[in-house]
């Protein structure tokens, strides 16, 4: 239980309706904050390619054109940033990590996503499959925008919103587990808003 | 809470005694959690002002539509407790010992206050790294740390650029960064700089792309960025 600030009321109560829907420590916004370690990349389409790897090497790879061409689906899903800010039923065009998947053959435990910039994340497979992850291209009825992690980026909405890698180009399939950026720096491994696991150590 | 300091009109710097304070690097965070009588609590991350070594503070600017910055500047007191998290962060962080590469730290507004913290880190390592500090301002009664930056030794180049107001006789930059404003002052790419950039996220993503612009490689340009959400 935390001591009571002397004076402090506090003003931002949640919105109507989000009971249930915010997890500890976060506040709603009805802005899409942005936040990278470094500069936006900008990858031309027709050099996009989303590849599945393994060991190194690539066991499946889409372009641009071939990814779009897999069955996609709209997502409304609430996103929960570690820094606080919840955006609720945020909409989504997406290819499930499911259809990405099913077209190899793996029995990998970890995935590392890997993105233009050197950004990396780790996920367990369990927390990308079952309808639970996407990769996303479109975002309220527009192309996702560069700075937003445009073209594409993972969506992973039950775990904090870094796990959902910006400019994503592919997966890392992975026996053990391996730390990406924000989890080497002192990030949570896991990352579940619902048991506040911010940092290392929660 | 220790002390307070004005910095500007709208920003205070605010003195933390934490005795079980680990220590920080430079450019670092912590977190600032509020709680009201009924429960209800607010946290924000703050970047620290201070140099590892130095006792924590954080400097806020306060947002007027804003939860936890109002009380932070205009209600809190000396001797108040409240709960603070941290270092956090482990990348946005500079080290004294990467002296082979000159600094180009870009600021944007408030962005100054993790960059403030690398300067004073240089000064008490006695580093001889050379600096650049490009510092975006809507106008000079709005430069945070105005004395001390003015004051800065050998090797530091501080350059101001004055956005929405000038004094009469301003012989500076006015006008927000742009690519031909970088192009004069950012250190030659060949130089190998290191560059940090703080500031609101618009700041942030044109400096960024002005300096890869300029052929910085991206994984030089190290970002800060805070949102007009109240975020920082």
């Amino acid at each position: 239980m935390s001591p009571v600030t002397r004076g402090f009321h506090g003003r931002r109560r949640q919105p109507e309706g989000s009971e249930g829907r915010i997890p500890p420590g976060q506040y709603v916004t009805e802005d899409f904050p942005v936040l990278s370690a470094g500069p936006t990349p900008h990858t031309p389409l027709d050099q996009w390619t989303f590849s599945i790897r393994k060991d190194g090497a690539t066991r499946r790879s889409w372009t641009w054109d071939e990814m779009r061409a897999l069955q996609d689906e709209t997502v409304t899903a609430d996103i929960h940033c570690v820094t606080r800010w919840s955006k609720l039923d945020t909409q989504w065009q997406a290819v499930s990590i499911d259809t990405l998947l099913d077209q190899v053959d793996q029995d990998a435990s970890y995935v590392l996503a890997f993105c233009d910039g050197g950004y990396t994340t780790n996920l367990p497979v369990a927390d990308v499959t079952g309808g639970q992850a996407w990769l996303a291209f479109g975002y309220d009825g527009e192309p996702l925008e560069p700075e937003h992690g445009g073209p594409a980026r993972l969506l992973v909405p039950h775990l904090y919103f870094w796990k959902s890698a910006k400019w994503v180009r592919g997966l890392e399939l992975l026996d053990t587990d391996e730390p990406g950026f924000w989890e080497t720096y002192g990030y949570h491994n896991y990352g579940d808003p619902w048991r506040e696991q911010r940092y290392e150590g929660d | 809470m220790t002390a307070v300091t004005s910095e500007t009109r709208a920003v205070r710097t605010i003195a933390l005694d934490l005795p079980e304070w680990p220590g920080h690097r430079a450019g670092q965070h912590l977190d600032v959690r509020l709680t009201a009588e009924d429960g209800y609590r607010a946290e924000r991350s703050y970047s620290i002002a201070s140099a590892p070594g130095e006792p924590p503070a954080i400097t806020v600017e306060r947002l007027d539509d804003g939860e936890v910055s109002p009380y932070l500047t205009d209600e809190l007191r000396p001797g108040d407790q409240i709960e603070v998290r941290g270092p956090i962060g482990g990348y946005f962080v500079w080290e004294a010992r990467n002296d082979f590469s000159p600094l180009m730290l870009v600021a944007g507004g408030s962005g100054i206050v993790p960059l403030r913290s690398i300067l004073r880190h240089r000064e008490r390592c006695a580093s001889s790294v050379p600096v650049r500090l490009l510092y975006s301002a809507r106008s000079l009664a709005d430069v945070i740390y105005r004395a001390e930056l003015d004051g800065q030794s050998d090797g530091v180049e501080v350059i101001y650029t004055l956005t929405r107001e000038q004094p009469e006789g301003w012989t500076g930059h006015t006008g927000r960064v742009d690519g031909a404003l970088l192009a004069e002052v950012a250190w030659p790419p060949d130089r190998l700089p290191l560059s940090f950039i703080c500031g609101p996220t618009p700041f942030v993503e044109a400096v960024a792309a002005g300096l890869v612009g300029l052929d910085y490689p991206p994984a030089q340009v190290k970002t800060e960025r805070f949102g007009a959400t109240g975020g920082r």
